[in-house]
């Protein structure tokens, strides 16, 4: 694992995660959801893990964003179930929520902080 | 203060609600129920359901421990034995004597059994209580002729559960010369009849039961005529008889047939005590229908709150299915000239009979009965209720108008305000147009909730459906339906918006009409009226789709996905199937067979969907769309090339459907059929667009339905060539493309659709809006820009590269699939 300092842990190439979309990087036995929000300029990181129906398939769902303050969040491909990309929490099901990670872009690579 | 006390002797449906209504009223009574039956009141009226699947739990109209929340004493088992009216006591058949200060007889009805010879032979039964419904279901077990006694309402229902408990030849036998005696006429009967017929019902008029023979059991109806019926079993149904035994006991007065004798409080002779239902007479009437029931339910609480409702006669319209065959009757159903003109409409093709009695200066209706097709009952009884001035051409109450133009629904809001909507509930019109103006109330879920309209029967609920998107309307309330926070316009609007502007991407039409990021709604929707207008490769702009779209297949419980080839019409060669058995063994794929008449391949990984379908297509498959609002299947059945019942080539003409329409995107996922003839093995009827050949050609029906909420398909064009039915289908699919809610399939489309059926032919076949030429143009444009998706991907090195799961270790699947066998295949393991 290439590191860039102390915990950022470098996931893949920004050419591998698709515009204003998702993918999904091994990080150890970890399996991280990556998100690209060209349209916002911003980068996002969550565990891949739906926490509702314990399926590996975050990274798989739509983003976008809601209300007034256009918090950022990814669906479920499964069941529709929201997350905030900033918090984790689950929009749609306060009992649920997923762990966030920071993402850094450096030279076209995409640096995790575990 | 010692609370009053209140006996309830009997514990059925009137018994039940008057219990709701007093504790709804008021919570100063000790209330105390004794029941005969040993369960708490259930829904007698849909008593014949219990054949169909549905539960004493499902029939029963509360719990126990609604009693008990309610402080209600509940005796089950136990009925009433004697009344004691020098010491306002009863005594119940298990010795428990309780003081009361009103007495309340809901004791309801016994079946009328008339004293023929040889009734007591086993295998007579009744039709009254569950009870009842269980004995008739045992005995049935080896019953194969089975008859009912009576041709009245109750008896049809019951000759209905003879049929569903599996009974092959089922009679109806009625002493009157015609069915349902009380409420329809001799026309009305005949046509009932021969509907009833085609549905394996044998039906005996003017017959009089002589004897019942057999030795011991019943096996034979001898009749008066000399005629005799063997049968298995008997099912008597030939009135009701209330149960008035342990008021005349008391010295309460009765009517000479039977029933308790009431005023217009619910009294009986004696001041303290009230009867209700189906055991009070009143005016020498007995009610035999529950909303009547309920009212006197009602005007007994009033009564005994302080207040004064009373109890006028009841208006004993009805309306029903029976064996499914609409039948109504409404106001005076029987008058007939000079007293009044009748209006018949009789078409014994489709089996429906209309008849409309008016008065002599053609001003009100009077009454009417309705066969075959009931639609208009709610609006008809209502003009009846109210007295509405009729239209100057009556006729197109039962007929439609005929210029073209509906009215249908245009009435509803002329109704006054007291109009009764919900008889069962005894809710008007003012209460739910109130609840939509002044509560918010916008839908027939949130209405039941807040007035309890349409949770009776149900059948007001289409009137309640229009009144409230009535009082929407004329409140300007109307609300827009838009796609979702991010675009203010309706997916209709903004389909035009994108095809003006041309707009070929997502990222454009929300710069250009929606603001924010976007989110999981309005991309789907937006990449369908992308892919609806310019047919490009959906994959290009893949974060936009669902899920199922973005990697072209199915994604099931586990995270893997199921892969569907297209198979036209069903039909396929041995040598493909060979390949699909052989890429299913290669990529260890469970197979199922759909519904949809193609293979199923199950469990493959995201990183294994190129490879798949590079073998695939290589074999000459195509994709299926099954992960697609798209075309799915058009089902066929084998049709004339091998049935010997075919009329027509089906495979070949589905094959040709399907290869037509493969690939374009619609609102939501569409499905075809074509059968060779009437006898429909393709089961067409249910689809969004049906074939069925006929003798001269073929018919065309739209907008069936599967699914959670079943509806046949509607026939739309008859006994048409293949070229017309093509060019209607390219009409009627693009209209639906261009102008249905998101994820809204074409039977909810037309359901909501302003005029219906008539309107959309009209559209589609009359070319009312003078857009068919362009229907046409946009349909061919889609049709000539077809293309396989999974060959675009496979050929594309950048779009084959997406489907992995580990961007950073491209080769590695997801570790946490895993698999497990099941009958000799696997399944995921999660």
């Amino acid at each position: 694992m290439e590191t860039l300092i102390d915990n950022w842990v470098l996931a893949c190439l920004v050419d591998d995660v698709p515009e204003n979309g998702g993918a999904c990087v091994k990080l150890g036995d970890e399996q991280i959801a990556v998100f690209n929000f060209t349209r916002r300029g911003e980068w996002f990181a969550t565990q891949n893990l739906c926490p509702h129906k314990q399926q590996m398939v975050l990274s798989r769902g739509m983003i976008g964003s809601t209300g007034e303050s256009c918090e950022p969040k990814v669906a479920c491909p499964f069941h529709k179930n929201t997350f905030s990309l900033l918090s984790g929490q689950c929009l749609t099901n306060e009992e649920l929520s997923i762990k966030t990670y920071g993402v850094r872009i450096e030279d076209g690579k995409v640096f995790i902080s575990l | 203060m010692i609370k009053p006390t209140i006996i309830v002797v009997g514990n059925g449906m009137v018994g039940y609600k008057f219990c709701e209504k007093l504790v709804s009223k008021s919570s100063g009574f000790n209330i105390i129920v004794f029941g005969e039956e040993p369960r708490q009141a259930y829904d007698r009226v849909h008593l014949s359901e219990y054949f169909n699947g549905k539960t004493a739990a499902d029939l029963s109209m509360s719990t126990r421990s609604w009693y008990d929340k309610q402080g209600i004493m509940l005796h089950l088992g136990d009925p009433i034995q004697e009344i004691n009216r020098t010491t306002k006591t009863v005594h119940s058949l298990l010795g428990i004597t309780i003081q009361y200060d009103y007495l309340v007889l809901a004791t309801g009805s016994s079946a009328f059994v008339p004293d023929i010879p040889g009734i007591e032979k086993d295998g007579v039964f009744v039709y009254r209580t569950i009870e009842d419904l269980e004995l008739i279901k045992a005995y049935a077990t080896n019953a194969k002729t089975g008859a009912v006694m009576g041709g009245g309402l109750l008896g049809l229902e019951a000759a209905k559960a003879l049929i569903d408990l599996g009974i092959e030849d089922t009679h109806v036998i009625e002493f009157a010369p015609r069915l349902m005696p009380r409420q329809i006429d001799s026309a009305g009967s005949a046509m009932l009849q021969s509907k009833l017929k085609e549905l394996g019902l044998n039906i005996h008029l003017n017959k009089s039961t002589s004897y019942i023979g057999g030795n011991h059991k019943a096996e034979a109806l001898h009749f008066n005529d000399e005629s005799v019926l063997p049968i298995d079993m008997l099912v008597i149904s030939a009135g009701i008889r209330p149960r008035d035994e342990v008021a005349k006991l008391a010295g309460l007065q009765v009517g000479t047939r039977g029933g308790i004798v009431v005023n217009d409080k619910m009294q009986t002779s004696d001041e303290c005590i009230f009867a209700i239902g189906e055991c009070a007479l009143y005016d020498g009437m007995i009610y035999g229908l529950v909303a009547p029931g309920y009212e006197m339910a009602d005007i007994a609480v009033s009564q005994l709150t302080g207040g004064s409702k009373l109890f006028y006669s009841y208006d004993m319209s009805t309306k029903l299915k029976l064996i499914g065959v609409d039948v109504a009757s409404f106001g005076d159903a029987f008058v007939t000239e000079p007293d009044c003109r009748t209006i018949v409409f009789e078409d014994t093709h489709k089996g429906i009979y209309k008849r409309i009695n008016i008065t002599t200066d053609g001003k009100y209706l009077l009454g009417g009965i309705l066969i075959g097709d009931a639609d208009a009952y709610n609006i008809l009884l209502q003009t009846v209720n109210n007295k509405l001035v009729l239209p100057p051409n009556p006729e197109d109450l039962i007929l439609g108008s005929r210029g073209g133009l509906e009215t249908e629904g245009a009435g509803i809001m002329n109704l006054p305000d007291d109009a009764l909507i919900c008889s069962c509930e005894a809710v008007d019109k003012a209460a739910i147009c109130s609840s939509v103006t002044n509560l918010g109330i916008t839908d027939i879920d949130g209405m039941k909730k807040c007035t309890r309209a349409g949770t009776g029967c149900g059948g007001c609920v289409p009137l309640v459906k229009d009144l409230i998107a009535g009082t929407m309307k004329a409140n300007g309330q109307y609300v827009k339906n838009v796609l979702c926070e991010h675009f203010d316009y309706s997916r209709q609007e903004l389909f035009d918006l994108v095809k003006i502007n041309n707009l070929k991407n997502y990222d454009l039409v929300l710069d250009h009409f929606g603001k924010g990021d976007g989110c999981e709604t309005c991309k789907p929707a937006v990449a369908s009226i992308l892919s609806s207008l310019w047919n490009d490769v959906i994959v290009k702009q893949d974060t936009i789709q669902d899920s199922n779209d973005r990697f072209l297949a199915n994604i099931q419980k586990g995270g893997t996905y199921s892969v569907v080839p297209r198979i036209p019409g069903g039909e396929i060669t041995p040598d493909k199937l060979i390949v699909l058995g052989q890429v299913a063994k290669q990529y260890g794929l469970y197979t199922k067979i759909t519904g949809g008449q193609r293979i199923d391949l199950f469990g493959a990984h995201l990183n294994d969907l190129p490879a798949i379908w590079e073998e695939l297509i290589d074999a000459g498959f195509e994709s299926g769309h099954a992960y697609g609002k798209a075309l799915r299947t058009v089902k066929s059945c084998v049709g004339s090339t091998w049935c010997r019942f075919g009329l027509h080539d089906s495979v070949s003409f589905a094959i040709e459907i399907e290869d037509r329409y493969k690939g374009i995107r619609a609102p939501h996922k569409l499905k075809g059929g074509v059968s060779g003839c009437i006898r429909e093995c393709a089961e067409a009827k249910s689809k969004d667009f049906g074939v069925i050949a006929t003798e001269k050609g073929w018919n065309l029906y739209v907008c069936g339905n599967g699914g959670s909420k079943p509806q046949h398909a509607e026939l739309f064009a008859t006994d048409i060539d293949k070229e017309t039915l093509v060019k209607y289908l390219d009409r009627f699919l693009m209209f639906y493309i261009k102008t249905a809610e998101p994820l809204s399939r074409t039977a909810t489309w037309l359901n909501k659709m302003d005029g219906g059926l008539a309107y959309l032919k009209n559209v589609v076949i009359n070319d009312s809006l003078g857009i068919c030429a362009q229907l046409e143009e946009e349909m061919q444009a889609l049709v000539n820009t077809y293309h396989c998706e999974w060959k675009e991907v496979i050929e594309d090195p950048a779009l084959r590269k997406r489907f992995t799961h580990f961007v950073n270790a491209p080769r590695e699947k997801d570790p946490t699939v895993q698999f497990e066998p099941m009958r000799e295949q696997v399944k995921a393991k999660w």
